[in-house]
């Protein structure tokens, strides 16, 4: 453990240490190679060449890393999805025909998309409230913090938790999970609520919409705090009460804003996997496609063609929102 | 379309005292500019008569109804703000039909409404924009047309200027003296740091001070009569000269001894009692004339010259006083930088001040 923690302190110390290095040095190596004091003309010259290199100098680390980590990867997932199994043999358009026809993928398409219609929903909802309602009261901090917290913890770390939440034990034993010991206090019958079809999906966006709310609050928070006050005021005198100052004068105004909370939260929940599969692992349909590029590529054996295949379908369906997103996001910090 | 009464009203923020003792008796149709220095609660009055802000003692009548618990939106009042203060996400109409359509005003009233203000304001051509591809004249005139749609009884404007250029400042005051012509039943009260705009578009002024009202009337009264040295020194730009001296015969007319030695007379009425007591003699810049008779109020050599045009400003330093002595002369006189020069005034115009108060008024 301490050694970890040394070794953990060191590597950041070098890192640092190298990245500070690569810089002067290669600034000090730009500066001999394209003296400024060079006499007359070539020292202009000098001067200008050196300005055109030094910015690829010095994004150089980083879009070599890029390079290495997302562009490679992607190259090789394409390559991996027209090869079998081992990423060997090439077959085509199998993957693809696979994809398209097979019942589990079908199912995990559909609880993705039931995914994107509840969660972004209804975490940018639930952040909506949660910012305007803390924004006016004392303690308002304080409960921001508190629903800020789960944003903190890890989706596996989250989905233990929420395990204690919907545990399930036989009617004839204590209840020690949170909702059954509730239901069986009203009275009702203990249920093994994971199990459930079709609702099981919705016990599991739960836990995502319960991590969510926190980001979107907190983003939501800022924008409505950065409404023109008068605007606010205007709206009183014109004779609007709470709910429309809210939904007509407020909430229109952050719509920018509300837009990159939403589809940054659609692009964590078309990547979602952890929550599955740490919570059910696909079983009883609630799987969704991460969970299944997951299973395919490193359980029983892998599927290296199939799980790339998958993969890509994310990737594409992801690309889009991300556009749109970083639109919004631009426009946001251009002021509308 | 209504009075508007203020009775001892006065506003606290927790200890700190910000306005006392305001009684103002607003009259249908006037249009009452509050003037003052900045931080001494012209925005907080009129944002406590809107309903913005609470008021911590007094009443607020509109139209003969105590309106202090009133909401803001049920006083009959309209608001116009320095920001503009529009929606940016609707377009100029949707602006101005906003109200009438939260008080679910039937569609064809709404149209009617906003095509008659936009045609007043020649807004027209602009209805289906959004603010922020309006000029700033612009916003301002669709911030105005927001009030004009609702039809209030007290129109209320917190500088509603002074985030235009002067050119556009000078138009839309103009406008406005206008629109008041138009709507002559229409009460309305108009904060400002503009003296002009105060001057031209006030039936009376409210000069605000100290967390009270200093002095309260027309235009000119406040130019003419200046209750005290403060009203005296802010209304007139530059600010009125004021110069020690003590009063060395009384009667019909005042004769002040000043401090320089020179003697002067005032068109002031004073009582025998008086003889002898410290004033200060106050003197506007534009009524001190060069002369060449022994009868003088000031005489100095000219340190600066500001020759503007259609005026020129001599600036004169006083022996004792920080505050330059002030000369406004019409016509263009570049020549008198650091000639000496004689000052007199005509007795009618001069002012006097004992402990800050004019004699005029006691
Ligand atoms: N919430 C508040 N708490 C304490 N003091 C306040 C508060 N709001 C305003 N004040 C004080 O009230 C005084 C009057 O403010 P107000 O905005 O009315 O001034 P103003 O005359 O409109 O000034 P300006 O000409 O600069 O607009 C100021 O001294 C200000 O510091
Ligand atoms: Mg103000």
């Amino acid at each position: 453990m301490l050694q970890q923690l040394v070794t953990a302190g060191l590597t950041i110390v070098v890192g640092i240490a190298a990245a500070f290095g690569y810089f002067y040095g290669s600034n000090w190596l730009l500066d001999i190679l394209f003296p400024a004091g060079a006499a007359g003309d070539r020292a202009t010259r000098n001067i200008r060449r050196a300005a055109a290199i030094r910015p690829w100098l010095f994004l150089g680390p980083a879009l070599l890393a890029l390079a290495l980590y997302l562009v490679y990867p992607v190259a090789e997932s394409i390559w991996l999805s027209f090869h079998g199994p081992a990423g060997r043999q090439f077959v085509g358009l199998k993957n693809y025909i696979w994809f398209i026809g097979d019942a589990n993928i079908h199912s995990a398409l559909i609880n993705n998309f039931l995914w994107l219609l509840v969660v972004p929903a209804a975490s940018t909802f639930l952040g909506l409230v949660t910012a305007a309602l803390t924004d006016r009261i004392g303690w308002g901090n304080i409960a921001k913090s508190l629903i800020f917290m789960p944003m903190a913890i890890s989706f596996v770390g989250a989905t233990v938790i929420w395990k204690f939440v919907y545990d399930y034990r036989a009617a004839n034993q204590d209840q020690i999970g949170l909702l059954n010991a509730l239901v069986t206090w009203l009275g009702g019958p203990p249920e093994a609520w994971i199990t459930l079809p079709f609702w099981n999906n919705f016990f599991l966006m739960v836990i995502l919409v319960w991590i969510q709310t926190g980001f979107a609050m907190v983003i939501l928070s800022a924008a409505l705090r950065g409404i023109p006050e008068e605007t606010i005021e205007a709206a009183v005198l014109d004779g609007a009460n709470g709910l429309q100052i809210f939904f007509k004068i407020m909430v229109p105004q952050i719509w920018g804003t509300i837009a990159v909370v939403w589809t940054t939260i659609t692009i964590t929940v078309l990547k979602v996997f952890d929550i599955v599969y740490a919570m059910t692992n696909g079983q009883w349909d609630t799987d969704v496609l991460a969970n299944q590029m997951y299973t395919w590529m490193f359980e029983g054996g892998g599927d290296f063609g199939r799980g790339a295949t998958i993969a890509l379908v994310i990737m594409i369906l992801v690309i889009p929102i991300m556009i749109w997103n970083i639109r919004n996001a631009k426009a946001e910090m251009e002021g509308r | 379309m209504a009075d508007l009464i203020l009775k001892d009203v006065a506003k606290a923020y927790g200890d700190v005292k910000v306005l006392s003792n305001i009684d103002l008796d607003i009259k249908q149709g006037e249009l009452i500019v509050f003037v003052g220095p900045s931080g001494c609660g012209k925005s907080t009055l009129l944002r406590m008569i809107a309903g913005l802000e609470s008021i911590t003692a007094g009443t607020l009548s509109i139209d003969g109804r105590v309106m202090n618990e009133v909401p803001a939106a049920q006083r009959g009042i309209a608001m116009v703000f320095q920001s503009y203060a529009l929606y940016p996400h609707m377009t100029v109409r949707d602006n101005m039909a906003f109200a009438l359509k939260i008080a679910k005003k039937s569609k064809a009233e709404i149209a009617a409404a906003v095509e008659k203000a936009a045609r007043v304001l020649q807004l027209t051509p602009y209805l289906d924009r959004l603010p922020k591809a309006l000029s700033g004249g612009q916003r301002q005139r669709v911030a105005i047309g927001r009030a004009i749609v609702r039809d209030p009884k007290v129109y209320l404007f917190d500088e509603p200027l002074s985030n235009l250029d002067a050119a556009l400042r000078v138009a839309t005051r103009l406008e406005i003296a206008q629109l008041k012509e138009q709507m002559p039943d229409s009460t309305m009260v108009y904060v400002t740091h503009d003296q002009v705009e105060a001057m031209t578009l006030a039936s009376r002024i409210v000069v605000l001070a100290g967390g009270g009202i200093s002095q309260v009337g027309t235009p000119l009264e406040l130019y003419e009569k200046p209750e005290n040295e403060f009203v005296a020194q802010f209304i007139g730009s530059p600010a009125m000269n004021l110069l020690p001296g003590e009063i060395v015969a009384t009667g019909a007319e005042t004769v002040v001894k000043l401090a320089g030695g020179s003697q002067v007379r005032a068109a002031i009425p004073t009582r025998e009692a008086d003889m002898g007591r410290a004033v200060k003699l106050g003197v506007r810049p534009e009524d001190l004339q060069p002369t060449e008779a022994a009868d003088h109020i000031f005489e100095g050599r000219v340190e600066i010259v500001e020759a503007l045009g259609e005026v020129t400003l001599l600036y004169f330093e006083r022996q004792g006083e920080a505050a330059p002595m002030i000369a406004k002369l019409p016509g263009i006189h570049a020549d008198l930088r650091r000639r000496q020069v004689r000052l007199a005034a005509d007795p009618k115009k001069v002012h006097l001040f004992a402990n800050g108060r004019s004699l005029l008024y006691r």
